[in-house]
């Protein structure tokens, strides 16, 4: 597997022809593998610029319309540039109920950013989710594949200095 | 075979039959708003669920096969009451501007709910939330779109070109090109094949009537209209006629009736084209067997939807295709030159329509190879439907219409001319000038027709042996003319790829974008007769059987205007009026400049 590279992202990111050839051939240039491949650029680069969706059409054979669909698809695929970390909490029954919306005031007041944006200093992108599966453990936050349990606003801080 | 039962009959149909299929062969209806026969197999408007026994829920006949034993039930309660709440759901996201839309009573969506007996709408709740484009040839009103994904179907598995697909999720979604682009930002190439199949609205040709209206009430405008082959055997259909039916004389006499100064025939041009594209070939070959130097083989260049394909896809290759303008091109290259001298008329004053069974057309008049001393060639482009339009809502009467003849100078033509507008035709009409040019003698085929280049096939190919040809063209000797045809850009495809690989074992190629040729372009009527196209290659070729010439060089029109005007085929003259060079577009990067 390639190793997950997020990159600081600053919108005009220069990719690397050879490597997206690359990530492409790993998959045998497969139709079938589109979401696999587009995955992977994803990690490599943090996010999916027209550029890039242009080099995977051409490379494939598929049109860019049916790559571009896919990508707007799927709400884990981002064609705008991210933040080096993704901070997903979670807003299921459970947790929407144990305290999730607090959560979102606290990391919004810690972070100065909206919800769908990326903080100034391209450190994280603040998105929801909708149930992740842990009920058990709500309420639950995800940031990049970490699961958080039981997390309340004194726990936070302490989370998020983690990450840089 | 599979036995089954639908309504209490018992039905015998043939393996891999789908519910729907096993119906319509038996005579009942069932309705359907997405599906399109082998072609469009989604099964998203869910018009066609029925009932099937053990089946826990309602089954969309169109993507589900009949099973032995079966028992289907198409007209229970329970199914026609949930057609209508999905009908009624599709509603409440269409834009209902029934009254103003250009397919008000030519509607599927409209039919269908008189079909249904709707008699409500309970959730009107639409909001505009998707956006509407006018391109130069496709207007595209998304608001109206229902989401069937028959454009889907046909841009991608018939024509291949893959522009549009479906963008974003649920609510948000719309057919579209690549992130939302407008279709000039693209690589469409406007063949509107997309605008034949939409059941709706959505999806329609830029109107041109308005202009044409405002030029034929403009006293000080010399109007000059020309119809392409395809138009005579369509038409028709729009005024009742069965398909395939030739109503040539009465549409020239409706274009009379319209106002128009001059009607001419795009078959004039193209008797012109064989003249120009055949010496063009033969100077070709001579060069390519004499001195290496040309390039072969020649591809034709009648289909603007085609050469914007390979202006895209094979930037590399374009020295392949004829230099030859489409032949209403060259009509109205020579109507604001040679013809607008010898009648006295500042070309400026003059307005040029061009009635065309393709949407590709409005696209071809806006390039700017297509002008002469910054006038465009042609200013206008009907499509049959709009001229169809055009007729009725001047309260013209096409069904007691007289007989009448186009005009002359550039409205004569020879049966080669009609046969423009099928696949394999303009193969057909160049061959027989061509053959008769290289040996003196006609065309060694029945009745001047050759048989493997003709019929609806999507790729065809002949070879023809020279034997004792005039001494001019002694190097020709025993030599094997290889010839192909082709049609739908998908198939088109395949012959230019031999070309890019250097493996193609042809001469000469003849091409068309859509599927059939002309005939079928994305300009005409809207048929609901499966063997349409059948019908109007046979209604052209039964216009070239009833002329006496069927040879393009027996035109004698076409050879006074040599006298007069051009000189000699692929003259300078010529050249400067009647032929192009193409852009090397490549792909995506018209947007990628922005």
């Amino acid at each position: 597997m390639l190793e997950d590279r997020h990159q600081p992202c600053n919108g005009h990111l220069l990719f690397n022809q050879q490597e997206v050839i690359k990530i492409i051939d790993l998959f045998d240039s497969k139709r079938s593998n589109l979401i696999q491949i587009l995955h992977q650029l994803q990690n490599l680069y943090g996010f999916l610029p027209i550029e890039i969706l242009v080099q995977v059409s051409n490379k494939m054979s598929v049109p860019l319309s049916e790559v571009t669909g896919v990508v707007s698809f799927y709400s884990f695929f981002s064609t705008q540039p991210r933040g080096r970390h993704t901070i997903r909490v979670c807003l299921g029954t459970a947790c929407y109920v144990r305290g999730g919306k607090k959560i979102i005031e606290k990391i919004q007041e810690l972070l100065q950013v909206d919800l769908g944006g990326t903080t100034e200093d391209q450190r994280f992108t603040f998105e929801i989710a909708r149930c992740i599966g842990a009920c058990g453990l709500a309420p639950a936050v995800m940031i990049d594949n970490e699961v958080y349990r039981q997390v309340n606003s004194n726990k936070l801080k302490s989370i998020l200095a983690k990450y840089d | 075979m599979i036995n089954c039962t639908i309504n209490n009959k018992l039905i015998r149909v043939e393996d891999n039959t789908t519910i729907l299929e096993a119906c319509r062969k038996n005579g009942i209806y069932i309705p359907s708003l997405c599906n399109l026969d082998k072609i469009c197999n989604f099964g998203t408007c869910r018009m066609c669920i029925v009932e099937v026994e053990k089946a826990k829920t309602l089954q969309a006949a169109c993507v589900t096969m009949v099973q032995e034993g079966m028992i289907i039930k198409t007209n229970t309660l329970k199914v026609t009451s949930m057609r209508k709440v999905l009908y009624e759901l599709l509603l409440s996201d269409h834009k209902q501007q029934c009254l103003s839309c250009s397919r008000n009573l030519t509607c599927e969506l409209q039919a269908l709910g008189k079909t249904l007996g709707i008699k409500e709408s309970r959730f009107n709740s639409f909001e505009s939330h998707r956006k509407s484009e006018i391109s130069v040839s496709i207007t595209r009103d998304m608001d109206k779109c229902i989401l069937c994904r028959r454009c889907i179907s046909v841009c991608n598995e018939i024509q291949g070109v893959g522009i549009l697909h479906a963008q974003n999720r649920g609510y948000d979604t719309v057919i579209s090109p690549a992130n939302e682009f407008d279709l000039a930002q693209t690589d469409c190439i406007y063949c509107g094949q997309c605008t034949m199949v939409c059941p709706v609205g959505a999806l329609m040709e830029t109107d041109a009537t308005e202009t044409v209206r405002i030029a034929l009430n403009d006293p000080k405008i010399h109007t000059v209209v020309q119809v392409a082959p395809a138009i005579r055997v369509a038409i028709g259909e729009e005024f009742g006629y069965p398909a395939g039916t030739p109503v040539t004389g009465k549409l020239f006499s409706a274009l009379r009736e319209l106002g128009f100064n001059d009607i001419f025939d795009t078959n004039f041009a193209a008797d012109l084209t064989v003249i120009e594209e055949g010496t063009e070939f033969l100077g070709r070959i001579e060069n390519a067997l004499l001195k290496g130097q040309s390039k072969l083989p020649m591809v034709t260049s009648c289909s603007p939807g085609w050469i914007k394909y390979c202006e895209h896809n094979f930037p590399d290759h374009l020295d392949h295709l004829s230099t030859c303008k489409s032949p209403h091109m060259m009509l109205g290259s020579l109507v604001k030159s040679y013809y607008a001298k010898k009648i006295d008329v500042d070309p400026r004053n003059m307005f040029v329509v061009s009635v065309m069974p393709c949407t590709a057309k409005k696209f071809e008049i806006t390039r700017d190879e297509m002008t002469f001393e910054k006038l465009s060639n042609v200013d206008a482009v009907l499509t049959t439907r709009e001229l169809a339009s055009l007729i009725k809502s001047a309260g013209i009467d096409f069904t007691l219409l007289s007989d009448s003849d186009a005009d002359n100078p550039l409205g004569f033509s020879s049966g080669a001319a009609d046969i423009f507008g099928v696949t394999g035709g303009v193969m057909e009409a160049a061959l027989r000038t061509a053959y008769e040019l290289i040996t003196g003698r006609e065309v060694p085929f029945e009745h001047l027709h050759l048989q493997q280049i003709e019929g609806l096939d999507p790729i065809k190919e002949a070879s023809i042996k020279i034997a004792d040809p005039l001494p001019a063209f002694k190097y020709l000797e025993d030599q094997t003319l290889r010839i192909a045809v082709a049609s739908g850009v998908k198939n088109a495809e395949k012959l230019m790829k031999q070309i890019a690989d250097g493996t193609s074992p042809y001469h000469f190629i003849e091409i068309m974008g859509c599927p059939g040729g002309c005939i079928s372009g994305g300009g005409q009527p809207r048929s609901k007769d499966p063997l349409v196209a059948q019908k109007r290659l046979e209604g052209l070729f039964a216009e070239d059987n009833r002329k006496e010439i069927r040879k393009s060089h027996q035109n004698a029109f076409v050879n006074e205007l040599y006298e007069a005007f051009l000189l000699n085929p692929n003259s300078h003259i010529a050249h400067e009026y009647l032929h192009t060079h193409y852009v090397r577009r490549g792909k995506f990067n018209e947007f990628l400049k922005k």
